[in-house]
């Protein structure tokens, strides 16, 4: 027998909501999550992404809404009697205890026979590979080994779900790509539930089975990763997903799905409409599909401002003659003060509401 | 020329790799000001203890501990300070872990330490009139029908004991607070989520990163005691059951003259209320004392 995920069918969130005060921490989350599968959390410092985090760990109590575990209640019940594990941000490790009884705290409280428990704290510590360091104190750890007991502590209880709040982002850059494989890991080797708060798109792009982009305390999208960076539902969803390019314009033609912007100055471009328009819009555009285009009758003009060669292309910066920059690439050598004609393919541009701003 | 070994390291350099350099000068004037004002004062009465009026070497201590209305009064003084400190602990240690939750901490803490403010003689002064046989608290008892005749707290050692209690309490807690706010809430919040109700939370975790600081607040608390005067014979029975030994130290010097014994026994009150700071702080070295928290972050 080894360390197993406890057997449930769906965590599901209903209208959960938080205030402080008077400030809507949390607008009413509905989610629902299934057993096994990896959550991500994703949005801006603020958004309220570790507020939901603690309600569901129980750490806040909730202002309204309620929280299931198939059909049992558990917004009412304390921490202690949720059994979530959790991961801290700072780790908050026991510094007074050993990497051991670290990982042992939480068999204690539940009272695990002492054998099965030894069996237990073995196994996690052999996930997390740290059986070498049993018997330091987290002091004497790196912080990479601290995150390491912080799992280990969190799975060795068998929780139905594992709730993560940024756990990578006190470690450098190396280890955090190596810490972010491991996650995986013991994620799919547990087979257990995980929610993962992060700020970081490419953390939540490369774990998560399915992304949650808050934005104010609301839901903004939830989707697989591949669905939010094709077709974002709004624009500070793909702002997110790496839609570095937002040009605002008035409406000058539509035809099926396709919308016709118009900048102003010479400036036109057609994209994909993502959502239902009034009369201005903003048309977002990532980088790798701007280029530089030699048709007068589209594109948007723009005096690159500085270019670089990256191997096979390059990649530039351009500003229009309202001053906003744009990021581009292309397999051109383009002079530095020259005026381009920037455009993108009508799929691979989108078209949100917006102000024209 | 070229390759072979530099100077050798000058004095300087040498000391500055040992951490002396000119800062450390800096601590010359607090250095003085101890030896001034501290050491030697001790020192002269250390000598000073050693030369009673019959001459001999140990005349002053021999005298002491043969004399029981001398020697009881250690045992006197232990019996006040030991119980006040341990009950102002006891009181301030779920004091601290309330108010830490709070948001309007500043008021209450400011409440709370204002009887520092007061003094010793004020808070005595006080106690006379409200605790004294005619005072509001023996009225309000006899209203109540709570006793038939006036109930004096005052000139006795529950008059000691509450005053030493009421000047110390804000001391402690102001200690006790500091230590209990020192340690990361993120500690607690990972102990609930691994299942620990509030009773396990304690005892696993606050207790034993508490523990040192409860040490030296419990040997600050009890030294602050240990020395106590004014209200021993204001509020207390300074004749008997509050004779404490500042009070012996006192009469020596002030009633008899003479100084020497005075010295000897301060330097037995001294020597006696090392021990049981030295005991404590001994017994700190079996708990973790590194820092109190979680990890990086």
């Amino acid at each position: 027998m080894t360390i197993h995920a406890a057997d449930f069918r769906e965590l599901r969130l209903e209208g959960m909501r938080r205030a402080f005060g008077t400030v809507n921490a949390l607008k009413g989350i509905d989610l629902r999550i299934a057993r096994g599968e990896f959550i991500a959390l994703l949005g801006p410092s603020g958004c309220g992404k570790s507020t939901a985090l603690n309600c569901l760990a129980g750490l806040l109590p909730l202002t309204g809404g309620s929280i299931w575990l198939d059909d049992q209640r558990i917004d009412t019940r304390r921490p202690e009697q949720r059994g979530f594990g959790m991961v801290f941000q700072n780790y908050a490790l026991f510094p007074h205890m050993s990497v051991r009884r670290n990982v042992a705290f939480g068999l204690l409280m539940r009272g695990v026979p002492k054998a099965e428990a030894a069996r237990r704290v073995e196994e996690a510590l052999a996930t997390v590979r740290l059986q070498a360091q049993a018997d330091k104190l987290p002091g004497q750890l790196s912080g990479g080994q601290q995150q390491r007991v912080a799992i280990a502590r969190a799975i060795a209880i068998e929780p139905p779900v594992v709730l993560m709040d940024e756990p990578l982002s006190n470690l450098d850059a190396k280890l955090r790509l190596e810490m972010r494989a491991e996650i995986r890991r013991i994620h799919e080797g547990l087979g257990s539930t995980t929610i993962y708060v992060t700020h970081d798109q490419e953390e939540a792009l490369s774990l998560a089975d399915r992304i949650v982009v808050m934005r104010e305390g609301e839901i903004r999208q939830v989707g697989t990763p591949e669905e939010l960076y094709a077709q974002p539902a709004h624009l500070d969803v793909a702002d997110f997903m790496g839609y570095r390019n937002r040009l605002p314009g008035r409406i000058a033609g539509r035809e099926g799905g396709l919308v016709t912007l118009d900048m102003g100055q010479g400036g036109r471009l057609t994209g994909t409409m993502r959502e239902p328009l009034g009369e201005t819009a903003v048309i977002a555009v990532r980088p790798d599909d701007m280029t530089t285009t030699d048709e007068n009758a589209s594109g948007v003009p723009a005096t690159v401002r500085a270019i670089e060669y990256r191997g096979r292309e390059f990649h530039g910066i351009a500003t229009t003659s309202e001053g906003i920059d744009l990021f581009f690439h292309t397999e051109r050598p383009v002079q530095v003060g020259t005026l381009v004609r920037l455009a993108a393919e009508p799929q691979r541009a989108l078209v949100f509401a917006g102000e024209a701003a | 020329m070229s390759a072979t070994a530099g100077p050798a390291p000058t004095l300087r350099l040498r000391l500055a790799a040992r951490g002396l350099d000119t800062v450390t000068l800096l601590v010359l004037p607090a250095a003085l000001v101890i030896l001034a004002l501290f050491l030697y004062p001790f020192l002269y009465g250390l000598w000073l203890s050693f030369r009673p009026k019959d001459g001999s070497l140990l005349g002053n201590y021999g005298r002491f501990f043969s004399d029981p209305f001398l020697y009881d009064t250690i045992w006197t003084t232990m019996r006040l300070a030991v119980p006040v400190t341990v009950l102002n602990l006891l009181l301030a240690l779920p004091v601290a872990f309330r108010v830490r939750l709070m948001r309007r901490q500043r008021l209450l803490t400011t409440i709370l330490i204002l009887p520092i403010t007061l003094g010793t003689v004020l808070v005595a002064e006080g106690m006379l009139f409200y605790f004294g046989a005619q005072g509001w608290f023996s009225r309000t008892v006899m209203t109540l029908g709570l006793s038939s005749g006036p109930v004096k707290l005052t000139n006795s050692y529950t008059g000691v004991f509450l005053s030493l209690l009421i000047t110390g309490f804000p001391f402690t807690f102001l200690l006790t607070l500091s230590y209990v706010t020192g340690i990361d809430s993120s500690l607690e919040q990972a102990a609930a989520t691994l299942g620990a109700g509030p009773r396990s939370r304690f005892r696993h975790i606050f207790l034993p990163l508490l523990l040192p600081g409860l040490a030296i607040t419990f040997c600050l608390s009890f030294v602050q005691a240990y020395s106590v005067f004014p209200s021993a014979v204001l509020v207390g029975e300074p004749a008997r059951i509050t004779r404490v030994i500042s009070i012996a130290a006192y009469q020596a010097a002030f009633e008899e003259y003479d100084y020497s014994m005075a010295s000897a026994i301060a330097m037995i009150m001294g020597f006696t209320q090392l021990a049981v700071v030295v005991a404590v702080l001994a017994s700190r070295q079996l708990a973790y004392r590194g820092p109190a928290g979680g990890g990086k972050g």
